[in-house]
């Protein structure tokens, strides 16, 4: 499989996602600043960076769940404003992983995958269950499909989750730390799912402090610091020979 | 030396009984009424005032009462029991009121049709219970309303509402409060959470309004100044105005009880939602609403019941419920006598019960069902 390799400043109509002088202040606070990101179609990125620096926001700016306040997002060709419309098509092609799952509790496995597919897709309900058991069964868990979330474990949650963003045939997949909720045996199981993502030529941008998922998976690994991004490399010279000084203090802190 | 600290198990411990009074019969009367000397010596008490109090009761509504007779002459005979003659005769009465006797078939369909649907809807596992929940909140009203009042191009005679009266108006107006207050009661409260301004003002005031005044005011107030505030050729009817009242009244209270239940919901369901592209009607009806309603149930019932008792009222502003149409009957000269108010109000105030008391039951069944169901 070819990897795409694309600059840092290319800001070209065919790129998945870019940020462009981008933003965000909560209140006082300024979140984000002047963010710049070329994100490339088929492109993995690893954003990284100590809690409370902004990569959660960064990455919730893509689907809009957080709105920036100056600069320019577009994804796949599409300009985020306030317009309700470009929102939903982003959202449409833009799938979502959670921290903390976000299951729908009141419904079933299958149910939750379906859901989107019907109401969003106009698909007809038998083919949203057919493609919700295919991708149920490419994350390994097809025979939970009849149980309700709450009967399943963490792990196999995370699992449920990116099925059901895929049932959405996304083209750009967002993952806000998949795996920090998780019990640590469980870590692995939603890894391998990624990477076997990752492998098919998925876009994706992927919040985590797995260090041995971005060495191994990502294209590029971003790091912010403090709403600012600090350094952006390839996963080998960012982890042997980080350039900035905070890059160095973080690795140091996380890598033992 | 590490001989003495290493221990490995080689046989697991064994499994022995549960000690003698942990469970059965006795047990649970060692542990709930007689588990210190002062809980014994209530429990003895509350047994002794049990069959001194019970026996007289069943007594009075058993074996002393009159069971059949013409009119009062034999219950002013015996006066130890209760006229249960007299809720026979004015049975008629107490459920239609003055709705012409010919006509009554209408009602009675009107209520079959309702239970039938009520059963289905409330049955956990029947089929298409969605259906059941579109028909009696759209299709039904409008069907019974046409039934009930007449309608010229369908042969059924008008019954002016004046005439209508009985057990059937407080089921109108319990029927109707439920029907609008619980849609009207989400809209509000969806209203209230809105990040329009207007919007979240106008309901924070109706629900505030309505909410700082007793409910007779609403009624005073629908009675008299509904006719106000329409153009002058429609009269709002006189039984419709306590029900504008009553729907409204009790939107007020469901709209804050729904408003718990979305306060209950996480971020996390609204973001879900939005990642996968849902919009704001269909993340409120597939996903919030459905989930903030379930939690709430025991609070809508609540308010089910509570209306249920507020219907009474209606009879201040002239509507014959069941309760003033118990009032009219006592005034029955050939039915005068000194047993018969205690036998009719023994005879309301069962009927709320049994009304009321199945609500809350079912409302804890479905709140079981929903404990056991979910959530791991």
């Amino acid at each position: 499989m070819t990897r795409p390799k694309v600059a840092t400043d290319e800001t070209s109509g065919d790129s998945a996602i870019a940020f462009a002088a981008v933003h965000k202040w909560y209140g006082d606070f300024h979140a984000l600043r002047n963010i710049n990101l070329t994100v490339g179609r088929g492109e993995r990125i690893v954003i990284c960076g100590p809690s409370g620096s902004g990569k959660s926001t960064l990455i919730r700016c893509v689907n809009r769940l957080e709105e920036h306040q100056r600069g320019s997002i577009v994804v796949d060709g599409v300009e985020l404003t306030n317009d309700v419309k470009r929102i939903d098509m982003v959202r449409r092609e833009v799938g979502m992983v959670f921290q903390s799952f976000n299951l729908f509790p009141h419904l079933t496995i299958l149910e939750n995958c379906t859901l989107a597919p019907i109401w969003v897709r106009k698909m007809p309900k038998r083919d949203a269950e057919d493609l919700a058991m295919t991708l149920l069964t490419r994350v390994k868990i097809p025979e939970q499909a009849s149980k309700f979330p709450g009967q399943l474990s963490g792990g196999q949650q995370q699992r449920v989750a990116i099925a059901r963003a895929l049932c959405m045939n996304p083209k750009i997949m967002l993952f806000d730390e998949p795996t920090s909720a998780l019990d640590p045996e469980m870590v692995k199981e939603v890894l391998d799912t990624m990477t076997s993502l990752a492998r098919d030529g998925m876009t994706m941008i992927v919040v985590t402090h797995e260090m041995g998922f971005a060495r191994q998976v990502a294209d590029r690994v971003v790091f912010i610091d403090n709403g600012e991004i600090v350094e952006i490399n390839a996963p080998g010279p960012f982890f042997d020979n980080p350039q900035h000084e905070r890059t160095k203090l973080f690795l140091s802190q996380i890598l033992h | 030396m590490s001989e003495a600290l290493a221990f490995v198990r080689e046989a697991s411990e064994p499994e022995d009984p549960p000690p003698t009074f942990s469970s059965g019969a006795a047990a649970w009367a060692k542990a709930n009424l007689f588990s210190s000397v002062g809980s014994s010596l209530t429990t003895l008490a509350s047994l002794v005032l049990v069959l001194l109090a019970l026996p007289p009761m069943i007594a009075w509504a058993t074996t002393d009462a009159v069971w059949s007779a013409p009119d009062g002459a034999l219950c002013r005979q015996h006066q130890d029991g209760a006229c249960w003659a007299f809720i026979f005769a004015k049975l008629d009465y107490l459920r239609f009121g003055s709705y012409p006797i010919s006509e009554r078939w209408r009602v009675n369909t009107v209520e079959a049709i309702g239970a039938c649907l009520i059963v289905w809807l409330l049955s956990p596992g029947a089929p298409r219970r969605g259906w059941a929940a579109l028909m009696f909140f759209s299709a039904y009203p409008i069907m019974a309303f046409v039934l009930l009042h007449g309608s010229a191009a369908l042969g059924l005679p008008i019954v002016d509402t004046l005439l209508w009266g009985g057990i059937l108006v407080s089921f109108v107006t319990a029927v109707v409060g439920i029907v609008f207050s619980l849609p009207l009661g989400v809209l509000l409260a969806l209203g209230r959470r809105s990040k329009m301004p207007v919007v979240r003002l106008a309901s924070v005031m109706f629900i505030e309004f309505v909410r700082g005044v007793p409910f007779i005011t609403i009624l005073f107030m629908a009675n008299t100044m509904l006719p106000l505030f329409v153009p002058e050729s429609w009269t709002p009817d006189r039984l419709l105005r306590p029900l504008v009242g009553i729907a409204l009244f009790s939107a007020a209270y469901m709209a804050e009880e729904v408003r718990g239940g979305l306060q209950l919901l996480g971020r996390g369901q609204y973001e879900g939602a939005m990642a996968l592209g849902l919009n704001y009607p269909l993340m409120m009806g597939l996903v919030v609403l459905p989930q903030a309603l379930t939690m709430v149930i025991p609070g809508i019932v609540n308010n089910f019941v509570g209306l249920f008792m507020d219907t009474t009222l209606v009879s201040i502003v002239g509507a014959t419920d069941f309760l003033e149409a118990m009032n009219n009957a006592f005034k029955d000269p050939a039915w005068s006598g000194p047993t018969i108010m205690a036998t009719g109000y023994v005879f309301a105030g069962m009927f709320y019960f049994v009304v009321d008391y199945g609500m809350t039951r079912y409302s804890a069944f479905v709140e079981r069902k929903l404990a056991k169901g979910r959530r791991r």
